[in-house]
């Protein structure tokens, strides 16, 4: 089965009605958690849902695992490069108390 | 790669004479795709930066703006948002397998559902405008509000114009974002209507939906980050 004759195969609706599900019931999760003190814990409990959430997104909606390798390495490093922006970026803001700078 | 029988690619009407198949054809529009919404994802990182940057530095006007916006409005517009995406994937399913009306009645419901999250949108930005907590010269510190029937005041810490300046901006631009889509579906809808896609060809429709799918995942962020990050000081 050649990629470049057919890119996406046609996915049952029970799939997708699956994901559907599963992204409703991650929503309603987020929210459940938001409403308990988990301490320092809150926010990575949140951004680890959202990024369950929208891996599924990528993967079944927008069907990138169906896609070619060239595709799949874009959107890899598109994603690769925003924890490059984040990563430097507070590299520097969260070392500022350590070198006596303050905030 | 790309085992093809002769003949076969020369005949379908909407195979340019750059490409070698649909398939390739279809394939370098998905990539186009992704490299435009690269540039989205730097494009939103940006405010997510600046989000995370201030958010470090006054933390407490973090949470306690958050608490000023509706969780629930935003919970209902992450689900109707949801709806959206299943919908137009299964717009483009319908295409998949050559059902005309498939794409019509899903594309028209992902229409709708993406106008419903701007009308929730518009009701959620007026309650902030009555409130004084849009920034500038008219922005209050000072909020009241009615906790178990009673009547209560609150300041709200520095930097929270901060807050809502960043909240503005991220939800309008991805708003802004959600018009495009709406626009986007209508051009699709009209050449879904005239049944320009099948099985062999649904490239536009295909590349339409991503576009619609990654305003969902920003939306997944903005959602917790705007919104739930203080609900549970809110008690």
């Amino acid at each position: 089965m050649s990629s470049a004759d057919h890119a996406h195969p046609v996915v049952s609706i029970r799939l997708y009605v699956t994901v559907f599900v599963a992204l409703l019931v991650f929503t309603g999760i987020t929210v459940w958690v938001a409403d308990h003190d988990y301490g320092m814990l809150n926010t990575p409990i949140a951004l680890g849902i959202a990024v369950t959430k929208a891996s599924l997104v990528v993967l079944f909606f927008m069907g990138v695992r169906h896609n070619t390798p060239l595709t799949k390495v874009v959107v890899v490093a598109g994603f690769f490069w925003l924890f490059i922006l984040f990563g430097i970026g507070m590299s520097d803001y969260l070392t500022r108390d350590l070198v006596g700078m303050g905030r | 790669m790309a085992t093809h029988s002769a003949g076969e690619h020369e005949h379908h009407p909407k195979l340019q004479h750059h490409f070698y198949s649909m398939g390739q054809q279809l394939e370098a529009s998905i990539l186009g795709m992704w490299v435009f919404l690269v540039t989205e994802i730097m494009f939103f990182g940006g405010l997510f930066m600046a989000y995370i940057v201030y958010r470090w530095k006054f933390p407490l006007a973090w949470e306690e703006s958050s608490n000023q916006l509706n969780v629930y409005l935003g919970g209902i517009n992450t689900a109707v948002l949801i709806c959206s995406s299943l919908t137009m994937v299964l717009a483009v399913r319908a295409a998949q397998v050559g059902s005309r009306i498939g794409q019509i009645v899903n594309l028209i419901l992902t229409i709708i559902f993406g106008s419903a999250f701007l009308v929730i949108k518009y009701f959620e930005y007026a309650s902030k405008f009555e409130h004084h907590l849009v920034p500038g010269a008219h922005f209050s510190y000072v909020q009241h509000h009615v906790v178990n029937g009673v009547a209560t005041e609150m300041t709200l810490p520095y930097g929270s114009q901060l807050f809502f300046s960043l909240y503005f901006i991220m939800t309008g631009i991805h708003a802004a974002h959600m018009v495009v889509g709406i626009g986007l579906m209508l051009v699709i809808l009209a050449m879904s209507w005239k049944g320009k896609f099948g099985p062999k060809y649904y490239g536009p429709i295909e590349v339409s939906g991503l576009y619609w799918h990654f305003v969902d995942i920003v939306w997944i962020f903005l959602f917790p980050l705007l919104y739930l990050l203080g609900f549970h000081f809110g008690k």
